[in-house]
């Protein structure tokens, strides 16, 4: 059984709402992402989102631009990024690892080399930013068989019926994306995201999780009250570029950074705010 | 966000139902193949497509859909006919280039005189069309992303006409490069933003175009200005310059009585090229010849011919020829001329490259300044570098060719925004 699917039915039943950051592999160097990665995981990551570096990442913002340029700047590729999920998954085989990134580097790598050894580096699902369900036929028939998830996106404009396209071409969890922007843009408005929701409540069974636009634990309360997880990206990308500018400590970094959002979610207050 | 051009539209446009037959659209041009492109999902063979996050799909369906509707609409048309005729100035002449045709010796040379249309390029076709479209829309705030800066010059152009509200992204490169433009944007009432990110040309201007939109989509018309993008936009840019074409094609046989023998256009995105040769495609006798920059030279790597030097691949919305490594990342390109400094190409250029119909060559810096001069000399007319892409090709393909033959070079822009450049390039103080 996918790691996602696991980590999703338990949470369903303990009514835990699941934390996903988000990091860009390679950012700060391989072995600094390792160490991050297996930091998120020590300190209350339920699953952990390593996007795949691009040059042109036209849906992201200026902090995971400047994160992919570092990253590929430290030499990152794609078989680095399977060779860091292979090196996590030494030491975590629980944790599930969403791939996200853009089609043109994956297409290069060849769809089918890319799944088999994905799957064989431990990866859970890939989320592609660039492949809407009109364009996903190939890309799911190499995922499917091998018991790769693809993560598809849902959007505050997409209509009932692109819901529904969209649901049957996910696995794992649907991503809604909060706001009209790039990721790491202006600040949330909870109240604009419950019709939508619950719109993509009754197009889809999988479970949701909520990202773009959260920042801080506060948002993260906001959102956990009508989704099953909560995505953290920029925030933390950027919290990451200052670590490596200061050259502070990431394990205390990312334990300061994680208490309060896993406080937030954890909290029984959720339930009747 | 709804069709709102109930309120918008102008009553005037029902009134004129007189469409000169070279204006009007082809429903669906049949291709070489005999099958109509694109299909409903925009794809040209294995190019084309909506390759875009999920936040975009909306936007571009309600495009496609808007458009659908009015290209078939007789006030539409009858307005864009009508803003071809009085406001760019068309039909633009073919213009026989006797002294050149003499210099050169072989084929006889015309030249499609897109450079004399108001703002000096092509790309007026494209945004009068784009910027009705975003007016029977309802939407009061047009962005675009510019190279050269002709794209960004034309958009702010039609945006001053209309009142809208235009922010025009810039690579700062660029930006340094095509001051004049900037300028001319500016006077135009354009917020011109700087790009800084990646290599700073054309296709960060267009990521950072795409991101506005992603963020504005509600009230926003994203107005691009190549036939390259996610659909619809191959299909409707190709569409509004396709009167390039239609045109050449009626004074070739009104004026010459033939057709030409050959087609040459330079490719950058390759929205002139598309829009002369889309007219053409089903005349088989009339080659088609697409010029790429060649930069330092295809070997150097130092270029920007994605079609003759790169690989199929998905940049920018759609699956097309491009520029990248072996990781996939898109590569920096070079060429000599802004307007041609883009790692992609339009989705029907690589359908057109690899059902053989049109032919893709490059030239490089060097034979593209030698016809620059050429043809400022012999004609007295000054091409922008562009163009003067098309006119290298055009001269060798001339060469080759017999005295009887015609070869029709789209002259899809003037010179004058490139004079510094050129003197920088030549260690010339102005």
């Amino acid at each position: 059984m996918n790691r996602i699917d696991q980590v999703f039915g338990q949470a369903r039943k303990q009514g835990h709402k699941l934390l996903i950051p988000f990091i860009t592999a390679g950012d700060g160097g391989a072995a600094f992402t390792l160490q991050v990665m297996r930091a998120l995981a020590d300190e209350g990551a339920d699953v952990i989102e390593l996007g795949m570096p691009f040059s042109d990442p036209m849906a992201d913002g200026p902090v995971v631009q400047k994160a992919c340029e570092r990253a590929l700047a430290a030499g990152m590729n794609l078989r680095g990024v399977l060779e860091l999920v292979r090196q996590f998954r030494s030491r975590n085989t629980h944790t599930p690892v969403v791939l996200m990134g853009y089609l043109n580097p994956v297409w290069r790598y060849g769809l089918q080399a890319f799944a088999t050894d994905a799957a064989a580096a431990g990866v859970d699902a890939l989320l592609i930013v660039d492949a809407p369900p009109e364009e996903s036929a190939d890309l799911h028939a190499v995922l499917q068989p091998l018991d790769l998830h693809q993560i598809m996106l849902a959007a505050p404009t997409s209509s009932d019926q692109r819901l529904q396209l969209i649901s049957a071409a996910a696995g794992g969890f649907v991503y809604y994306v909060a706001l009209k922007g790039v990721t790491g843009a202006a600040s949330l408005d909870g109240q604009a995201m419950v019709e939508p929701l619950q719109r993509l409540r009754r197009c889809t069974k999988l479970p949701i999780a909520v990202g773009f636009g959260i920042k801080t634990a506060a948002d993260a309360a906001t959102v956990a009250e009508h989704a099953d997880a909560v995505v953290i990206g920029s925030a933390l990308v950027q919290v990451l570029a200052e670590c490596q500018q200061q050259r502070s400590e990431p394990d205390r970094v990312i334990a300061d950074f994680m208490a309060p959002l896993r406080a937030a979610l954890d909290a029984p207050v959720l339930l009747t705010s | 966000m709804s069709l709102k051009a109930g309120n918008q539209m102008p009553t005037s446009a029902t009134t004129s139902g007189e469409i000169p037959a070279m204006w009007r659209f082809a429903d669906a041009i049949a291709g070489a193949s005999g099958a109509s492109v694109p299909d409903a999902r925009g794809h040209f063979g294995d190019y084309g497509g909506s390759f875009v996050s999920e936040t975009l799909m909306t936007g571009l369906q309600e495009l496609t859909e808007q458009y659908q509707r009015w290209r078939h609409d007789p006030g539409f048309m009858a307005e864009f006919a009508r803003d071809l005729k009085h406001y760019v100035g068309r039909p633009s002449p073919i213009y026989a280039a006797e002294r050149l045709t003499q210099h050169v010796g072989g084929a006889r040379i015309l030249l499609k005189r897109e450079d004399l249309n108001h703002t000096g390029a092509h790309k007026i076709n494209n945004t009068v069309g784009q910027a009705l479209l975003a007016r029977y829309a309802g939407k009061q705030r047009v962005i675009a992303e510019t190279g050269a800066g002709q794209h960004g010059v034309a958009t702010a152009t039609v945006a001053a006409r209309l009142g809208m509200q235009c922010v025009v992204y810039m690579g700062e490169v660029d930006i340094q490069r095509q001051s004049i433009n900037v300028f001319r944007m500016r006077l135009l009432g354009a917020e011109v933003r700087s790009v800084s990110s990646g290599s700073k040309t054309l296709k960060d201007a267009m990521n950072e175009a795409l991101r506005d939109w992603i963020t504005n989509v509600d009230d926003t018309f994203y107005i691009i200005g190549t036939v390259a993008g996610p659909h619809p936009y191959p299909m409707l840019v190709r569409d509004f310059n396709s009167v390039v074409g239609r045109e050449a094609r009626e004074q070739m046989l009104a004026d010459h009585g033939c057709l030409p023998d050959a087609l040459v256009a330079c490719v950058g995105g390759g929205s002139n090229a598309m829009g002369l040769f889309h007219a053409f495609v089903n005349d088989e006798e009339v080659a088609m010849y697409g010029v790429e920059a060649g930069g330092e030279g295809i070997a150097t790597g130092q270029h920007a011919a994605s079609l003759v030097g790169g690989r199929p691949g998905v940049l920018h919305g759609s699956k097309t020829y491009l520029l990248d490594n072996d990781d996939g990342q898109i590569t920096e390109t070079h060429s000599i001329s802004a307007g041609l400094d883009y790692p992609g190409v339009g989705p029907e250029h690589a359908w057109l490259k690899d059902t053989g119909r049109a032919n893709y060559v490059s030239v490089t810096d060097s034979e593209t300044m030698a016809a620059f001069h050429k043809l400022t000399r012999l004609e007295g007319i000054l091409p922008a570098l562009e163009s003067s892409h098309a006119v290298a090709y055009g001269m060798q393909l001339a060469a080759s060719m017999r005295p009887d033959q015609t070869v029709l070079i789209n002259l899809s822009g003037r010179g004058d925004k490139d004079v510094q450049t050129v003197a920088k390039l030549e260690g010339i103080k102005l």
